[in-house]
C-alpha cells in the first residue's frame, strides 16, 4: 500500500512539473491561464475532500484551499480584466487539468482514512509542482509588472499551503 | 455638591485613564503573507492591533499556546497581551509567516 502510494505521488509531482516545464517561453496571456488553471484544479480537489472527509484536520485544511484559492483566482481574473489580457489556453494548462482530473478519479475510489492520506500527499506534491513552476518557469517569464507580482505571491500562499499539508500530514500517521 | 453617584464613575474613570496612559498600542501589518515588523516589543497590558492587508484570512497563533488570533481578509483585529514572554508565533494557515513578539513584564 505505502509503496503504492508514494509511486503515485512520484509519478504525479513528475508529470506535473514535466508539463509546467514544456513549452519554453510562456507568454503572458498563457502564464495568467495556466496560474488560474492550478488553483481551479486545487479548488475541485479541495471540494472533493470536503464531500468526503470527516477528519477534522482534513476539512480545516480543505476550507483554507477553497478560500485562499478562490481570493487569489478573483485577484487574478480582477488582474486580466484590468490589463485587458485574454488568458490563452496551451498544452500546460491541458495537461494540468487532464492529470487533475484522472487524480480526482482515483481519489474518488478511496474512502476514509485511506482518502484523507492521499488527498493530504497530493496537496504535498501538487503544491510542491506548482511552487517549482512558479519559480523557475511562470515568474520569471512573466512581462507585466502586476502579473508578476501577483505570481509571487501566489508562490508565497502556494508556499504556505506545502507545510501546511505536510503539518497535516504528519498528523495523520 | 455633586449627587452620591458621581463618584465612583469619576473614580473609575481615572481608574481606566491611569490604566491606559501606561498601556500602549503595537501595531502589527501582515502584508504579502510577510509579518512586519518581523521582532516586535511590547509590554503586559498593550493592546495589539493586527492589521491584516491581505485578500487573505490569516492567524498570529503563539507556539507556547498563550494565544490565537484570527484576522479575516483585509480587517483589523486587537488583542490585549496579559503574559510577559518571548512569543514565537505564526499563521496556521500559512505557517511560513512567523515573527516574534517580545512582551515585557
Amino acid at each position: 500500500m505505502f509503496v503504492r502510494l508514494s509511486a503515485a505521488i512520484a509519478a504525479v509531482s513528475l508529470l506535473s512539473s514535466a508539463a509546467l516545464a514544456q513549452g519554453a517561453k510562456p507568454t503572458d496571456p498563457q502564464i495568467a491561464h495556466i496560474a488560474y488553471t492550478a488553483g481551479v484544479i486545487d479548488i475541485a480537489a479541495a471540494k472533493q475532500a470536503l464531500k468526503k472527509t470527516s477528519n477534522k484536520d482534513v476539512k480545516a485544511f480543505a476550507e483554507d484551499m477553497v478560500r485562499d484559492h478562490e481570493a487569489v483566482n478573483k485577484q487574478a481574473l480582477d488582474l486580466v480584466k484590468k490589463l485587458n489580457v485574454k488568458p490563452e489556453d496551451n498544452d500546460t494548462s491541458k495537461t494540468l487539468s487532464k492529470n487533475a482530473a484522472d487524480k480526482l478519479a482515483e481519489l474518488g475510489k478511496l474512502k476514509g482514512a485511506a482518502f484523507d492520506k492521499a488527498y493530504v500527499a497530493n496537496e504535498v506534491a501538487y503544491h510542491k509542482a506548482v511552487d517549482s513552476a512558479l519559480e523557475t518557469t511562470l515568474i520569471p517569464n512573466a512581462n507585466n509588472a502586476e502579473l508578476k507580482s501577483l505570481l509571487q505571491t501566489g508562490l508565497k500562499i502556494f508556499q504556505g499551503h506545502e507545510q501546511h499539508a505536510e503539518h497535516v500530514a504528519a498528523g495523520l500517521k | 455638591m455633586a449627587p452620591r453617584w458621581v463618584f465612583p464613575i469619576v473614580a473609575a474613570l481615572m481608574l481606566a485613564m491611569s490604566v491606559s496612559a501606561d498601556a500602549a498600542t503595537v501595531q502589527i501589518t501582515m502584508e504579502n503573507l510577510v509579518i512586519s515588523p518581523a521582532e516586535a516589543s511590547a509590554k503586559v497590558g498593550d493592546t495589539v492591533e493586527w492589521i491584516n492587508k491581505d485578500i487573505f484570512a490569516h492567524t498570529a497563533t503563539a507556539r507556547n499556546g498563550d494565544w490565537d488570533v484570527t484576522m479575516p481578509p483585509k480587517k483589523t483585529v486587537t488583542s490585549v497581551l496579559n503574559k510577559a514572554g518571548t512569543v514565537e508565533y505564526y499563521c496556521r494557515f500559512h505557517p511560513n509567516m512567523k515573527a516574534t513578539l517580545v512582551i515585557a513584564p
